[in-house]
């Protein structure tokens, strides 16, 4: 019976790495660049739902698409000031910024509100139901289905729509959508907003489940969720999807046998040995289309 | 090489000390053991009429609880200790830095009010970690340093058994706080199988759940699972899952606030409602928080004293609290940064001077002080001899249980 439960501890954690790793995956797609501010657009998103909850009263999903909306804006903000004149700049340089954006982000909101740390308001009277004798709270339950729907939405909006179709054209041949006539700027903003409002609904979920949050919470999960999309297979959605719920399952695994002090150094092995072994991860083999 | 430092050093705390000398004449304490040869060499240096006492304290990050409650009590210590004349004539002032609750900004703050601002006796960081970052500055440049609330047992002992002249500290240390909680939950509560969930990144953590085990042991108890966790985790779960599955009775959670907060937490929403410890460590407003209040409910710590007790003393020192505090009553960081304050106090005036050595002799010396966290006297080691306090959480309020004499 633990086993399971700590499945579901696992799946809990997984589902919010899913999440952020999405953000990675797509921006990783369409323009190549590894996102680092992606884990603080989670922190962003996770502090205006606190206050949407806390301060404004506003109910939980009211307060997650706040969040969501928010976070897309300053995503695509972002992108706009930070990436957009190093498009063509070369890839290290991109990275370089993308670091400096993210230690920006911090320390403002460090500046701002302080580094100490905030207790997200109890929005649901949190049930445990007994499922076979594993006890699973109603959270973990609405965790899970949040992420389920966002993810299901996403691959919507990807193969379903137009906007969906021009990021897939951008990702395989940028130069080549824009002689087709789609508007490359556009559409990655377009991949910005999404990937950061899929980031900022994480924050919510990341508070509602573990109450605190503080201004460097984005920093490790962050980087979880990058080894999550390099598990996956960077760049691919479903990758990204199965990268974070297995990186989430292996930790609660490890930490299960006993070995929780393990537990973060487990997710960098995991990184190394995908790097040396499988560099284009799990999915990554036939993979022809991206974003 | 380190000769020609030392002389160069020597040097420039001659002409230091000659207008330390001035002072001291001024005053007209004719102290003999803070006047001759080896004073020379005090860093410390108070000039006109104030006496600079440094503040290295954990006034932002991840401990800042902590730190900025010890500097709100050593500041009311302050203003009452001027308001009532001063030392000898002499205002207080303190100079508060911040660490932002790391080691190595610790040692950057201690090093910072020894030389630049030329203190003659430190408020030593809140934590044990912090602290014993600071005790190497604190030796090399004669000033004393004493911490609040710094309980491990390596901050005033070396490993190998010497004493860290000068370092001292208000508070007991770690092992006691470990054997009262294990005595009060093998007494108290009835406590046979017996979890440990210990912070394994602090040595202050490492060390309550090593004296917990042996005392526990020695009780009769057995410890059925031992689980760790680092600072920054958020996610308890996995370890609270193994915890339940051993089916203890009673779980010692040594740790801080911001971690135990969430552990209660997520231990209460899975089911475990066994009675949980800790220590002073749990001393903030921000675990009720992050905790919620039912969730503590049938939760333990030891402190170092409880704003409920009906001692005489201590209820005045609530009353001068609250009135200098918008009525906020004040926690065991406000008494201990206060009780640091006096303590150095009381060891400067009896030493007649603002000379390091001097200092250091007396705060060693001292004998039956009567504090608000208690009376003590100091042992061979530079660690108080003091009673421990522990409380209840009830919806969230702390609640006065019972005294531990050592």
């Amino acid at each position: 019976m633990e086993w399971i439960q700590q499945l579901v501890n696992g799946i809990s954690l997984g589902s919010i790495y899913a999440l952020i790793a999405l953000g990675y995956t797509m921006v990783y797609g369409i323009i190549k660049l590894i996102n680092f501010a992606h884990g603080d657009v989670f922190m962003i998103g996770a502090f205006i739902g606190f206050y949407a909850i806390a301060k404004w009263e506003l109910g939980f999903f009211p307060a997650l698409l706040l969040a969501m909306v928010v976070c897309a804006i300053f995503g695509v903000l972002i992108e706009r000031i930070a990436y957009k004149r190093l498009r063509n700049a070369t890839r290290i340089a991109a990275l370089i910024t993308a670091i400096g954006v993210s230690l920006l982000i911090e320390y403002t909101t460090i500046f701002f509100r302080g580094a100490q740390p905030a207790a997200y308001p109890e929005v649901f009277k949190n049930r445990t139901l007994d499922i076979l004798g594993v006890q699973i709270s109603s959270t973990s339950i609405l965790i899970l289905s949040v992420a389920v729907v966002l993810m299901i939405l996403l691959q919507f909006i990807v193969h379903k729509t137009k906007i969906g179709k021009a990021m897939r054209a951008v990702s395989h041949d940028a130069d080549a959508a824009r002689l087709m006539g789609i508007n490359v700027d556009n559409t990655i903003s377009a991949t910005f907003a999404i990937g950061s409002a899929l980031a900022g609904a994480a924050g919510v979920i990341f508070g509602v489940y573990y109450t605190k949050i503080d201004p460097l919470m984005g920093v490790i999960p962050g980087v979880k969720a990058f080894i999550a999309a390099v598990l996956g297979g960077i760049g691919i959605i479903p990758g990204a999807m199965v990268g974070g719920m297995l990186l989430g399952v292996v930790e609660s695994m490890v930490s299960a046998l006993g070995y929780s002090l393990w537990r973060d150094a487990a997710a960098f092995v995991i990184l190394i040995l995908i790097l040396i072994f499988r560099p284009s991860g799990i999915f990554g083999k036939n993979a022809r289309e991206k974003v | 090489m380190k000769e020609n430092k030392k002389l160069k050093k020597f040097g420039s705390l001659l002409v230091a000390s000659s207008l330390l000398a001035g002072v001291l004449a001024g005053c007209g304490a004719g102290d003999d053991s803070s006047s001759g040869g080896g004073s020379s060499s005090g860093g410390g240096s108070s000039d006109g009429d104030t006496i600079k006492i440094g503040a290295n304290l954990e006034l932002s990050g991840n401990v800042a609880s902590y730190g900025s409650s010890i500097g709100v009590g050593a500041e009311l210590a302050v203003k009452e200790i001027n308001d009532a004349g001063g030392i000898d004539g002499k205002k207080i002032e303190l100079i508060k830095v911040d660490n932002k609750s790391e080691n190595s900004e610790a040692t950057a703050a201690a090093i910072k009010l020894a030389t630049q601002d030329k203190v003659v006796a430190m408020l030593a960081p809140a934590t044990s970690g912090n602290t014993v970052a600071t005790v190497q500055i604190a030796n090399d440049n004669k000033i004393p340093i004493v911490t609040g609330s710094g309980t491990a047992p390596n901050i005033t002992v070396n490993d190998d058994g010497s004493v860290n002249e000068y370092a001292f500290r208000t508070c007991f240390i770690d092992p006691f706080q470990g054997i009262v909680a294990a005595n009060f939950a093998a007494s108290e509560l009835d406590a046979k199988n017996v979890a440990i969930f210990a912070d394994n990144a602090s040595d202050y953590a490492k060390g309550l759940a090593k004296s917990f085990k042996e005392t526990i042991t020695k009780n009769g108890g057995k410890v059925v699972k031992e689980e760790a966790y680092v600072a920054k985790d958020a996610d308890f779960r996995t370890q609270l899952t193994n915890i339940k599955a051993a089916n203890p009775d009673f779980i010692f959670i040594p740790g801080y606030y911001e971690e135990v907060g969430l552990i209660v937490k997520q231990a209460r929403e899975m089911g475990i409602t066994v009675p949980l410890m800790g220590a002073d460590g749990w001393d903030s407003p921000t675990l009720v928080e992050l905790a919620g209040k039912t969730a503590l409910n049938n939760t333990f710590i030891t402190n170092h004293y409880s704003a409920e007790d009906p001692d005489q003393k201590i209820q005045d020192f609530v009353k001068a609290f609250k009135a200098a505090n918008s009525d906020k009553a004040p926690d065991a960081f406000n008494a201990l940064g206060y009780d640091t304050i006096y303590y150095i106090a009381d060891a400067i005036k009896r030493a007649g001077s603002t000379d390091g050595e001097a200092i250091k002799n007396e705060l060693a010396g001292t004998k039956d002080l009567s504090l608000v966290t208690g009376t003590f006297s100091v042992d061979e080691n530079h660690n108080p001899i003091k009673t421990a306090t522990v409380l209840e959480f009830k919806d969230g309020k702390q609640v006065f249980n019972s005294k531990v004499n050592p």
